[in-house]
């Protein structure tokens, strides 16, 4: 890979070209971690486009986008590789009577049996590759140690077959919800980058940037109303996606601008619990006043 | 690895980003050798005469959580600041402009009398036309004009921020912009005035920035790093916690418990996979020649512990009273019931005020007005409360209760009560005592610690949020 991006004024130019805005913090990141040739681990409120960071990254490199959903009990055999233990035990099974017992397990342990999961899949890819963990925070603080092999070597040690190094170095992106603290094991491996909401002038340019038909003004208002309601204390801020819902709905509807009928209509693609949207309207006074 | 930054020749940033590391180090930051060694590689991909990129380049190396950020800002602002250009993206003009009223300044001593107003003016129409750059410009202006800086005084930033916000008046300002402004609506009010509040706490960092910058030419960065240095909000200690303290702790509970109760439910869970099924992985072991190959477990049924939680809500412990009800409260899915009482002499029963409640500060702000905790003097008596509790409440304990009782054992020389304690530990599964004092202060005084404590399964010292994080991830 060996720097693929010039500076981080680079990335912010190619993210831009895939419709992807954000500030120097993020492409900053992006850049040094190509450089240094370390992951990044990205945290932040969900919907900020942690995820999206990742697949847009993948776009502007032309490169395939490998994704393992983390989960609770995430294992080995779902992230690393596992044997496919049904056709050993065939091919066992096939040839109990002819050959000796240690010609067949040097054989039923070849890359034959061997199903790669997504984590050895990118170690493996010769054709570049970005892999996304999404939602790390998930997994065990156990299962983490799992990850950290690939994560700081590039590699893969299977006891049967030795280790297995990267043919060239992936781009990997962790994300993170912050439901739980991060090993420092895991986070002393990777940059740290938290992506919070947008300001003002960016949201609005990511308004306009994703939805079609959208007026200047139409954007600039969403973008601040939704600002304001951020700051409300609500059980779930709107997030960027959210507030790009609700921008389309306002702009399939055909409204100008939004006064409390509009609200009353569209909130439910801002707000996702009754409480909130209530809270909304009280609060922005004018919205929902009737 | 390359080892670069151990032998690289001195220079000047390479002895900054050492001193900056320990400095974040003593403010609590776990900053590891790989990671300052990463920094460095990192500032050598990044144009360093770019503040900001610098900023961003340390940041992602160095802080690996985001509530470390705001410490990092500050030492960042302290450590690099004076290598920063003295105007980047500001109008030379005004810069120019602003140095001979700083030198007027200088000269006599205090601001002439019209270069205030036409400072006000100025600002007046940097916020109303969302102009950064002046904005900047200005704030050094102000804190030239009003901040009254010192060489050598040994005050904090926070004084100086104060008497410039103070002259400043930013709220009237705010005020008298709104007053002229053409918004209708409530909305459009609301939305244009929080606009303007946004610049208004723009300049009011700008100011901050400048007022560091000129203490770390006054005393050296070393110095200043020391004295700015605070502690993260939850290591506030409760009863020694200003009022911005006690906020900074309110807001940090609801985040920290989220993630104690994910990690609470998920390790529950965990715990007891439950037994082996015999059936299940037998019959599965026949489509494989009989052979185990996956073994099947009984569904785990998970436990949940009961809580009932006595708390001591006199003047010198209400904080943390309340801090660690709010924090019980808010991981209860944790728990199968939770029952809570209060007590100063008297002892009441709370738990109607949390039940069916979102809204935790208004249950906690109804405590101190609805429960009637009052029996004489409005002294804690440990020792009549028990004895009052165990006789009201005492079915409230049974076997499969865990008793927390809150307090600092400080019983203002009455009667203990360890009887009634006594009882109440045998008929509860588990009695745990927390006490916001540093351990070494128990038993000195009024504090009969050593009194209740063989009646409790274990007495916690619970200083901090951290502490209590740690005493009940620990404990359930």
């Amino acid at each position: 890979m060996g720097g693929k991006f010039e500076s981080s004024e680079d990335v912010l130019r190619a993210l831009a070209g895939v419709r992807y805005l954000c500030d120097k913090r993020v492409a900053g990141a992006v850049y040094l971690a190509d450089c240094l040739e370390r992951p990044v681990l990205v945290e932040g409120p969900a919907g900020t486009g942690k995820t999206q960071l990742a697949k847009s990254v993948a776009e502007i490199c032309g490169a395939r986008l490998i994704r393992l959903q983390c989960y609770e009990g995430l294992d080995e055999g779902k992230a690393l590789y596992e044997w496919n233990y049904r056709k050993q035990l065939l091919r066992i099974q096939a040839e109990r009577e002819e050959r000796a017992w240690g010609d067949i397990s040097e054989d039923i342990f070849s890359e034959e049996f061997l199903l790669t999961r997504p984590l050895l899949e990118a170690i493996r890819a010769e054709d570049p590759v970005v892999l996304l963990l999404d939602e790390v925070d998930r997994i065990e603080v156990e299962t983490e140690a799992l990850l950290l092999e690939v994560l700081s070597e590039y590699q893969v040690s299977i006891p049967e077959l030795g280790t297995m190094r990267a043919v060239q170095i992936p781009r990997v992106f962790l994300t993170s919800n912050s439901t739980r603290e991060l090993s420092e094991a895991l986070k002393r491996r990777c940059l740290y980058l938290y992506i919070d909401y947008p300001e003002v002038g960016r949201e609005r340019e990511i308004l306009l940037a994703k939805v079609p038909g959208i007026s200047d003004d139409l954007a600039g208002e969403v973008a601040r109303i939704v600002r304001s309601v951020r700051r409300l204390d609500l059980r779930k801020p709107p997030s960027v996606s959210e507030s790009l819902d609700w921008a389309r709905t306002l702009v399939m509807l055909g409204a100008e601008q939004v006064d409390p009928e509009v609200f009353d209509e569209t909130a439910t693609s801002l707000l996702k619990y009754r409480s909130d949207t209530e809270r909304a309207q009280r609060e922005l006074a004018g919205l929902g006043a009737r | 690895m390359e080892s670069v930054g151990a032998c690289e020749e001195r220079n000047p940033l390479l002895e900054m980003l050492d001193g900056f590391a320990k400095a974040l180090r003593r403010a609590g930051l776990p900053v590891s050798l790989t990671e300052r060694i990463d920094a460095l590689e990192a500032i050598r991909r990044t144009d360093i005469s770019d503040r900001e990129a610098l900023k961003n380049a340390l940041g992602a190396t160095l802080v690996k959580t985001q509530a470390h950020w705001p410490t990092f800002e500050v030492l960042f602002d302290v450590f690099f600041s004076i290598r920063e250009g003295p105007c980047e993206g500001i109008d030379d003009t005004w810069l120019d402009e602003l140095a001979v009223a700083d030198s007027v300044i200088a000269r006599d001593g205090r601001p002439p009398a019209q270069s205030e107003a036409e400072l006000a003016e100025m600002l007046m129409a940097a916020l109303a036309a969302g102009d950064l750059g002046m904005l900047a410009a200005l704030a050094r202006g102000a804190v030239g004009r009003y901040a009254g800086m010192q060489p050598g005084r040994p005050v904090g930033g926070t004084y100086y921020l104060y008497r410039t916000m103070r002259n400043l008046r930013l709220e009237e300002m705010i005020d008298e912009l709104m007053a002229g402004s053409e918004a209708q609506t409530p909305l459009e009010i609301r939305l244009e005035r929080e606009e303007f509040e946004d610049r208004a706490e723009m300049l009011r960092r700008e100011i901050e920035a400048v007022i560091r910058r000129r203490l770390v030419a006054d005393r050296g960065h070393e110095a200043l790093a020391r004295t700015l240095s605070k502690p993260l909000p939850e290591d506030v200690e409760f009863i020694h916690a200003s009022r911005d303290e006690l906020e900074q702790i309110r807001r940090a509970v609801v985040p920290l418990t989220r993630k104690l109760a994910a990690r609470l439910s998920r390790r529950r869970r965990q715990r007891d996979r439950g037994h082996l099924d015999y059936r299940r992985t037998f019959r599965d072991s026949l489509g494989f020649g009989g052979v185990p190959v996956e073994p099947k477990f009984r569904r785990p049924r998970p436990s949940k512990p009961e809580i009932v939680i006595i708390a001591d809500i006199s003047g010198s412990v209400a904080a943390f009273a309340r801090f660690t009800l709010h924090f019980m409260y808010a991981i209860n899915s944790n728990f199968s019931k939770v029952r809570s009482f209060v007590f100063i002499d008297g002892v009441d029963e709370v738990t109607h005020l949390f039940e069916n409640s979102d809204d935790m500060e208004t249950s906690i702000m109804r405590i101190n007005t609805e429960a009637d905790v009052v029996w004489v003097d409005g002294h804690s008596d440990y020792g009549h409360a028990l004895g009052a509790f165990r006789d009201r409440y005492g079915k409230a304990v049974g076997t499969r209760t865990s008793v927390l009782i809150l307090g600092d054992g400080r019983n203002n020389y009455h009667a203990s009560g360890a009887e009634a304690l006594e009882k109440l530990h045998r008929r509860s599964r588990r009695l745990f005592w927390l006490n916001p004092e540093p351990r070494s202060y128990w038993n000195s005084g009024d504090s009969i610690m050593a009194e209740y404590r063989p009646h409790c399964d274990g007495v916690f010292e619970v200083r901090t949020l951290r502490q209590l994080e740690r005493f009940v991830e620990q404990t359930f």
